[in-house]
């Protein structure tokens, strides 16, 4: 534990002082800032941030961490010939990245809210805000670190992160929504509601929409999602799910770290 | 003592090592050349951990190391490509190793003067030439004192000034009793510093012995016509 403080230590103060945070950050701020400020209505401002940080998120974290990860080759080497264990190493890499680029969006977006001087009324939906743009950080940075440990080749590895993240922010709306229309006629909803908590970004985006008592937007589904994930089973089923999608790749990812020829 | 037994590695289709069994004597420079991709970094990667063999058993002063991690505060290593956290200063580096390795140092000791690296202790690593930063690959790799220092390629990239102090280093920690493994290409380094050489081909060991008991063998005067010699006739006997 103590050596998984001073990497997560070291990483801290190397990526906190990469211009990439401090840009992301301030493109939060910026973001957040102009939002609130020149939109009324602060839960429709909440809205856009929130669609936004379901895009920009999932993309920034799987390329940050697959570009981090292939930079530092040579850097994990150095460090694996020192006396120390693969897993603290991976566990304060991981750590060291994540962290960072978490900080850099809450604080960017907390600045942002608090400088529009926005009177935090709505607090609930910015705490989840906040909350998603979190988990969703850990997610892709854990798909990140799978993809660039298993894959050497660097451009196949970055090609194959942004097809995942194209894959469940942009074609898995489209399946889904081909999958409601096919069947129509057919008594489909559970399984529409199994299809949406295996993926990430969409159980980020019913999370927010449910807290703004919208569903019933999403078709006629919406009772269904409302019912479900309104419920305290419903919400702990997909806090699991969310969890899930960060430990499943981490689990994996550390495997082929620690058979890992350097 | 460090012994290799029966290492065999492949990568997918290249068969990289073919059953290596070699024995590294203590408080001697060995040094391990051969052609470009005949497996001497795997050879040194495998005992630093970095490379897990597919068969066989590396020991370090009788014990198995394979899977292991702390055996390796007694090596220090310096890699043929050195790379640091871009952000930070030559100085944070150091405290990081030393901190990793919970090791204190001094950091002003004479070595970092012979290695004259005081100028740069204040840069960050990302504004360091080439040359710089193997100065600092070689001051990570013998400052901790190991009993095992690995060195690959050491003098690629550095002045002559810095790679003259560096020979002289390495010849001061021999005297030491320290066992030293190194490769290198420019053979008259070699000639100059090592007492034994390991000359791979193509995943195999072809000479295990002195330096110059391999020139003798050839009837040569120089290690460079004596290993090109040797290279040849191998090659030959290999495709004729």
């Amino acid at each position: 534990m103590e050596l998984i403080t001073k990497i997560i230590k070291f990483e801290l103060s190397n990526t906190l002082r990469s211009k990439w945070i401090i840009v992301y950050s301030a493109f939060f701020l910026l973001l957040t800032f102009l939002l609130f400020n020149f939109e009324e209505d602060a839960n429709k401002a909440a809205l856009s941030l929130m669609n936004i940080i379901l895009i920009v998120i999932p993309l920034v974290s799987v390329i940050f961490g697959t570009m981090y990860v292939y930079n530092s080759i040579e850097y994990i080497q150095m460090v694996l010939c020192q006396p120390i264990n693969r897993k603290s190493l991976f566990v304060g890499l991981y750590l060291g990245n994540s962290i960072p680029l978490a900080f850099g969006f809450i604080s960017g977006t907390f600045l942002g809210i608090v400088l529009s001087g926005y009177s935090f009324m709505g607090y609930k939906s910015i705490f989840i805000l906040l909350v998603i743009g979190f988990a969703l950080t850990f997610i892709f940075t854990s798909i990140a670190f799978l993809i660039a440990i298993k894959v050497s080749d660097k451009a196949r590895g970055l090609g194959i992160a942004i097809i995942i993240w194209l894959m469940l922010s942009v074609i898995y709306d489209g399946i889904v929504l081909f999958v409601i229309y096919y069947f129509r006629d057919y008594p489909i909803e559970n399984i529409v509601l199994g299809i949406s908590l295996l993926n990430p970004i969409d159980l980020a985006r019913i999370f927010f929409i449910l807290d703004f008592n919208i569903s019933a937007l999403m078709g006629y589904t919406g009772a269904l999602f409302i019912k479900f994930f309104g419920s305290s089973l419903g919400v702990v089923i997909s806090i699991i799910m969310m969890f899930v999608w960060f430990i499943i790749p981490v689990i994996f990812g550390f495997r082929s770290f620690y058979k890992k020829d350097f | 003592m460090i012994a290799l037994k029966k290492i065999d590695k492949r990568f997918g289709k290249f068969h990289v090592l073919k059953n290596i069994s070699l024995t590294v004597q203590p408080g001697k420079i060995t040094a391990i050349v051969g052609p470009n991709g005949s497996g001497k970094t795997t050879i040194i990667k495998s005992i630093l951990g970095l490379v897990r063999p597919d068969k066989g058993d590396i020991l370090i002063d009788g014990k198995s190391v394979l899977g292991e991690f702390l055996y390796r505060k007694k090596i220090g290593y310096m890699p043929q490509i050195a790379s640091f956290p871009e952000n930070l200063t030559v100085q944070e580096v150091i405290k990081m190793i030393s901190d990793l390795r919970n090791e204190p140092i001094d950091i002003e000791s004479k070595l970092i003067e012979l290695i004259n690296l005081i100028p740069e202790m204040n840069k960050q690593i990302r504004t360091l030439s080439g040359g710089n930063k193997q100065k600092l690959s070689a001051y990570i790799a013998l400052i901790f004192n190991p009993s095992i220092i690995i060195l690959d390629e050491p003098t690629a990239g550095l002045d002559p000034v810095a790679s003259s102090n560096l020979k002289q280093k390495i010849l001061e920690e021999r005297s030491n009793g320290k066992t030293i493994i190194l490769t290198s290409h420019i053979m008259s380094e070699i000639e100059e510093l090592a007492d034994n050489i390991l000359f791979l081909i193509d995943g195999r060991i072809v000479f295990d012995g002195e330096v110059r008991d391999l020139i003798e063998s050839r009837g040569e005067h120089k290690l460079e016509k004596a290993i090109a010699n040797m290279m040849n006739e191998k090659v030959n006997g290999t495709y004729n």
